[in-house]
């Protein structure tokens, strides 16, 4: 063996990462032991990624949870803050996001035009964190004597079955949802699942709380009906174009009437906007007695 | 009661703690799972103390913990009832009242619980007077501090003299096993108070951490068997402090039918002193029945 050896640089063996999932601000295996394999689109493996079960799932709600309090008593700007920060480390890792987008098939221009539109996209949300509320609330005219006023507050756990979009979309359907004050799950079930979990250590490096994003990797069929079952969770985010999955979903939601919101876009360039945020916040309206 | 001498003198075996931690260690990778499991937490239903023991606990507090021990959970009415309802001395006739007829039994700390740092007459009193108000069983402290200095003979008599008190209630001696330290000193500390008339032991107040960790409970359970095996005499025993979730009990309840065997499985010989704990088993055995995960908020305080 050692004669046929060449150059060293050459001979030296690859560190390959193992891609974990993101629950509670740490990085743990699927409980399950289970994993599958990120194909490149010409079917070559590129590396192995999380096969989450629906005790993953649990873990994550319990998480989510755990994170949601903290998380909406944050000051609107302080979340602000907080989502800029996570637009500078992503701006300051786009080189790997662009390798990771390229590797899955993306033409190398467009995989920087996107890793520019996502971050820009967290810089949107940022901005809003503290202007929606301002936009949306009101005060209600009523003909008794109160005074009457509506506000915005998170649904609190959020399920979101992230899109195929494997950077954009995904940032697309989180930031909108933790900009109000709700804490995510977020099931990660496409093609390129990488984008996403190395999204996790974005995250974990941007002063956002364990437990407010988790991202678990796996397969539709397993996860998604026990988290659109699972009554700990308030509301979900289906990125779904198939009416079939959003139906089957929403029947699940039944249990605890999940508030359910459906995005079946697969082209995420355009898809911002403060609805976004108000899709996932309950109205809350005050009647509060005055003297006429 | 028993001379101080002749309670106090023997020798309690020494503790292979690491001998210990491996078998918790093994006893703990048990997996149970389905029927098993389900009638793991009804058993488990059915051992606890549902527990307040705040300063700020009021009447209404305690009768509103009553009533959840009379209904754990309005849509699964076929469930056990919880083994008892552990309160303050003050508070004794107002559980008394609010259980009647229901055979859940009301447990009054005493003995100038958590220090247990009062005269001895004065932790008579309160036995007495906890006894008086309807208490069927008594949780009482040992004094920590003349225990670790060494004055076995006073512990052994402190603890004759409350069993003498209690009369008819069935005495729970608390070891409070996160200050004794060592291994040794709770496993000499159980043999202390099984000797001493104790029916039941216990780890802890549960006003300090640690309280009942899994290797503690060996320990007194091994000394639990040792005794039951020189005496015949069936010693109840109680982990108290820290056991919140439905999966730490089903442990314990391992490490018991392992070291004990099956009689121990009952709630006359085994409690889980909790607050917390009720709601996550009943959690659990409402996902185990649904399928479905369910939320905190569905169950009462």
């Amino acid at each position: 063996m050692s004669e046929q050896r060449p150059a060293a640089a050459a001979d030296r063996l690859p560190v390959l990462k193992t891609h974990k999932v993101y629950v509670g601000g740490k990085f743990p295996r699927s409980e399950s032991g289970r994993f599958d394999r990120a194909l490149a689109p010409d079917g070559t493996p590129i590396a192995n990624i999380c096969r989450c079960s629906r005790k993953d799932v649990r873990d994550a709600v319990t998480a989510a949870r755990a994170a949601q309090a903290g998380w909406a008593a944050r000051t609107a700007y302080n979340r602000g803050q907080i989502l800029y920060r996570i637009a500078e480390m992503l701006e300051g890792r786009s080189g790997q996001f662009e390798a990771l987008l390229a590797v899955g098939g993306t033409a190398p221009d467009e995989a920087a035009a996107e890793v520019q539109a996502a971050t820009d996209r967290l810089l949107h949300y940022a901005g809003w964190t503290d202007k929606f509320q301002q936009v949306f609330s009101s005060v209600n005219p009523v003909a008794t004597s109160h005074f009457n006023f509506s506000i915005l507050e998170p649904m609190g756990v959020v399920g979101v079955l992230a899109p195929e979009s494997p950077l954009l979309g995904l940032v697309s359907s989180i930031a909108p949802a933790i900009a109000g004050g709700n804490t995510t799950v977020v099931l990660v079930t496409g093609s390129q699942p990488l984008p996403a979990t190395t999204f996790g250590e974005v995250l974990n490096s941007s002063d956002v709380p364990g437990g407010v994003v988790n991202i678990l990797t796996g397969r539709q069929d397993e996860m998604l009906a026990p988290l659109a079952a699972h009554r700990d969770v308030d509301a979900l985010l289906l990125c779904s174009p198939d009416p079939d999955v959003a139906r089957s979903a929403e029947i699940e939601a039944v249990h605890n009437l999940k508030r359910v919101a459906v995005r079946p876009h697969e082209d995420w360039t355009d898809i911002q906007s403060p609805y976004e945020i108000t899709d996932l916040q309950e109205v809350k309206t005050t009647w509060h007695p005055i003297g006429s | 009661m028993q001379s101080a001498t002749a309670t106090a003198s023997f020798e309690s075996p020494p503790i292979d703690a690491v001998g210990v931690e491996e078998r918790v260690a093994r006893l703990c990778s048990r997996s149970i799972k389905k029927d098993a499991k389900l009638q793991a937490l009804h058993l488990t239903l059915s051992m606890i103390d549902l527990t307040t023991l705040e300063g700020a606990d009021s009447e209404g507090k305690v009768r509103q913990l009553c009533a959840k021990a009379l209904q754990l959970h309005a849509a699964l009415p076929d469930l056990p009832h919880v083994a008892a309802v552990c309160v303050y001395p003050a508070l004794v006739g107002v559980a008394k009242r609010a259980l009647e007829g229901s055979g859940i039994n009301v447990a009054s700390v005493a003995t100038s619980f958590p220090a247990g740092q009062a005269p001895i007459e004065i932790k008579l009193l309160e036995v007495r007077k906890a006894v008086e108000a309807g208490a069927d069983e008594v949780d009482m402290v040992i004094s920590r501090g003349r225990f670790l200095a060494g004055d076995f003979a006073y512990t052994a008599d402190e603890i004759a003299s409350v069993k003498e008190a209690c009369g008819e209630a069935h005495l729970k001696v608390i070891l409070e096993t996160g200050e004794l330290g060592t291994l040794d000193a709770v496993r000499r500390a159980s043999d202390l108070a099984m000797r001493s008339g104790a029916d039941f032991i216990k780890t802890s107040t549960g006003k300090i951490k640690p309280a009942a960790t899994m290797p503690v409970v060996l320990v007194m359970l091994e000394a639990i068997r040792d005794h039951y095996l020189r005496t015949g005499e069936k010693i109840g025993m109680k982990p108290a402090g820290g056991i919140s979730t439905a999966k730490d009990a089903i442990r314990h309840l391992v490490m018991v039918r392992e070291t004990l065997g099956q009689d121990w499985l009952d709630p006359d010989l085994y409690r889980f002193g909790a607050s917390s704990l009720a709601n996550d088993v009943l959690r659990q055995i409402v996902k185990q029945r649904s399928g479905i995960y369910q939320s905190f908020d569905d169950f009462s305080l």
